[in-house]
């Protein structure tokens, strides 16, 4: 196994983690590669999330658009914000061609706005692409174990 | 001991509580009347359960509810659309427990009882120890009574009730309209976004006849959109109506422009629409066909609200589950063009995904303002929530009567079936 390259994802996974629990969007956008696909599918097995219903699939101008609604104020679903807390764990390299590399991980994230607690608990599957010494995002694919349930709003970043 | 849970509406008849122009907060907030609401309305009138997209096959079925009670609308051998009771003759399990699938008969899982697709029972395992006391014939699951218009499906448990065409009466020419936007193709439900909210499903029928709440509550939605699909969502003050459609259904014309997507295809394409249309040149379609393609596949320019479950809403179906009187489950269905050009689809599903669900740009905030109106219900028990906006302008028209694109008329007219179902 090669521990140096898990490291080296793990890392930029969890900073990435950091910033969407801190707010820092802006860093966060910088972290995508211009072509890279946000997803949230229904369907937990759909691999043809393009011609199918997600609850996201954010190219990057919808990207900007989220992070711009996000920190508007003018959405009363976002004002206040809810406070995030996620750990992201039970990293998997699952394949490296040179290029691009596949990671799926586990993501516990708890969330807490005006009176209210809850969590959302995704499988994870990041494909990163390698630039110079670090990565960008080519996928980030969030599958919410209860996809297929009814859910409640969610006022920030999966 | 807790002192017992007091209605609300205790010193008030049910009539009272529905005025011409105002309905009483108990509406909102009191379980008894949420309980008679259940049996009074969802028991007494035809309620939508299906689009026949979503059963397309023999054994093709999916659950959903018919009030608070389960059901299996399937497809039977005869092409027939069923809607059957979810709960097994013997000791009541429910038989299917998936949202949709196909499948050849209903098993129940405790004791094997297994019924036909229109829910005949055909096996009971080990039936010696009836002796000759079980007839299967008087065992089926229960079938509600269904009919169809315009590929929507709806079923009762009341069997003396008018035929569907005559309940929906003028709105089927609305529903005729709306299923104009497959841009020559049927209609097809592509799925569905599903979340609850902790509210009234009064709250969330209201809001699809509600364009005064629009620039507001979406300005966030509106900002994240082209200046040209701005301008055409800047519908409060402008040429739209509210028409009461009768027995509580009503249309909202929010961009009269929209009404009927088969017409007007010689203007202009809008630009958001010019890349879709190069995409479906390129796919081979002739010039007429992509701009009856590129018409459609923004959607409807109005909500129709159908009493009281369903809504045909601009791009989408609006489903509406009551769970208890300060809980509801909403489904938004995408609608998409069957076999009709990818790209158009692909435009169809971002547009959707863009303003509904949870994670929408819309949804989350609609959620919001309700559940806002639900906890504030509970402020001032016998105070009233007013219904009176755009009454002094309204008119007689054959239909009905008509008030301005942010009159209160379509409120007004849901409120004044719920009062004619709760008292009969």
């Amino acid at each position: 196994m090669n521990t140096t390259l898990l490291q080296e994802a793990t890392a930029f996974i969890w900073a990435e983690s950091d910033m969407l629990d801190h707010n820092e969007y802006q860093d966060w956008l910088q972290l995508w590669a211009p072509e890279g696909i946000y997803v949230i599918p229904i369907d937990q097995n759909e691999t043809d999330h393009e011609n199918t219903l997600n609850y996201a699939y954010d190219d990057a101008q919808m990207r900007h658009k989220r992070v711009a609604r996000l920190t508007g104020g003018e959405a009363i679903s976002s004002a206040p914000v809810a406070r995030t807390v996620r750990n992201v764990s039970r990293l998997r390299l699952l394949s490296d061609d040179g290029t691009k590399l596949t990671v799926r991980c586990a993501q516990h994230l708890r969330e807490f706005r005006k009176d209210r607690f809850r969590e959302h608990t995704s499988d994870v599957t990041y494909e990163l692409l390698r630039e110079g010494q670090g990565f960008r995002i080519h996928r980030k694919i969030v599958k919410l174990i209860n996809s297929t349930d009814t859910l409640t709003a969610v006022g920030y970043i999966l | 001991m807790n002192a017992p849970l007091q209605p609300i509406h205790f010193h008030r008849p049910i009539g009272e509580l529905v005025q011409s122009d105002r309905v009483h907060t108990s509406l909102y907030t009191d379980p008894a009347i949420f309980d008679d609401e259940m049996e009074n309305i969802f028991r007494n009138t035809w309620v939508w359960v299906a689009h026949v997209s979503e059963v397309p096959d023999v054994g093709s079925y999916k659950t959903h509810w018919v009030g608070k009670e389960p059901v299996i609308v399937v497809r039977d051998r005869k092409k027939q659309v069923r809607v059957l009771l979810n709960r097994c003759r013997h000791r009541a399990a429910t038989v299917c427990e998936h949202k949709k699938g196909k499948a050849n008969t209903f098993v129940c899982p405790y004791h094997g009882w297994s019924y036909a697709l229109d829910g005949s029972l055909r096996g009971v395992p080990h039936p010696e120890s009836y002796g000759d006391i079980l007839d299967k014939a008087e065992h089926p699951l229960v079938n509600l009574r269904v009919e169809e218009y315009a590929g929507m499906v709806f079923a009762t448990f009341k069997d003396a009730i008018e035929p569907l065409v005559d309940y929906l009466g003028p709105a089927k020419k609305w529903m005729d309209l709306f299923m104009k936007q497959g841009g020559s193709f049927p209609i097809k439900v592509g799925g569905e976004h599903r979340f609850t909210f902790p509210g009234n499903w009064k709250i969330q029928l209201e809001n699809t006849t509600d364009a005064y709440h629009f620039p507001l509550v979406h300005r966030s939605f509106l900002h994240s959109v082209d200046k040209q699909t701005e301008e055409m969502l800047d519908f409060v003050g402008g040429k739209g109506y509210v028409e009461d459609l009768g027995n509580g259904h009503s249309v909202m014309v929010m961009i009269p422009d929209l009404i009927d997507l088969e017409a007007d295809l010689e203007r202009p394409i809008p630009d958001r629409y010019t890349e879709l249309a190069e995409a479906l040149r390129a796919e081979g379609h002739e010039e007429p066909k992509v701009r009856q393609i590129v018409r459609a596949v923004g959607g409807s320019g109005f909500n129709l609200n159908l009493f009281p479950n369903i809504a045909c809403s601009m791009a989408f179906f609006r489903v509406l589950q009551p769970i208890s009187v300060n809980k509801t489950e909403i489904h938004h269905s995408v609608i998409l063009m069957d076999g009709g050009p990818p790209a158009g689809n692909r435009a169809r599903l971002r547009m959707h995904e863009h303003f509904q669900g949870p994670l929408g740009f819309g949804t989350p905030d609609d959620s919001e303002a309700w559940e806002r109106v639900q906890a504030g219900a509970h402020a001032g028990r016998d105070l009233w929530v007013l219904l009176n906006r755009g009454l002094p302008a309204e008119k007689r028209t054959a239909d009905g009567v008509a008030g301005d694109v942010s009159a209160e008329t379509g409120m007004r007219a849901a409120y004044q079936q719920w009062k004619k179902l709760m008292t009969a």
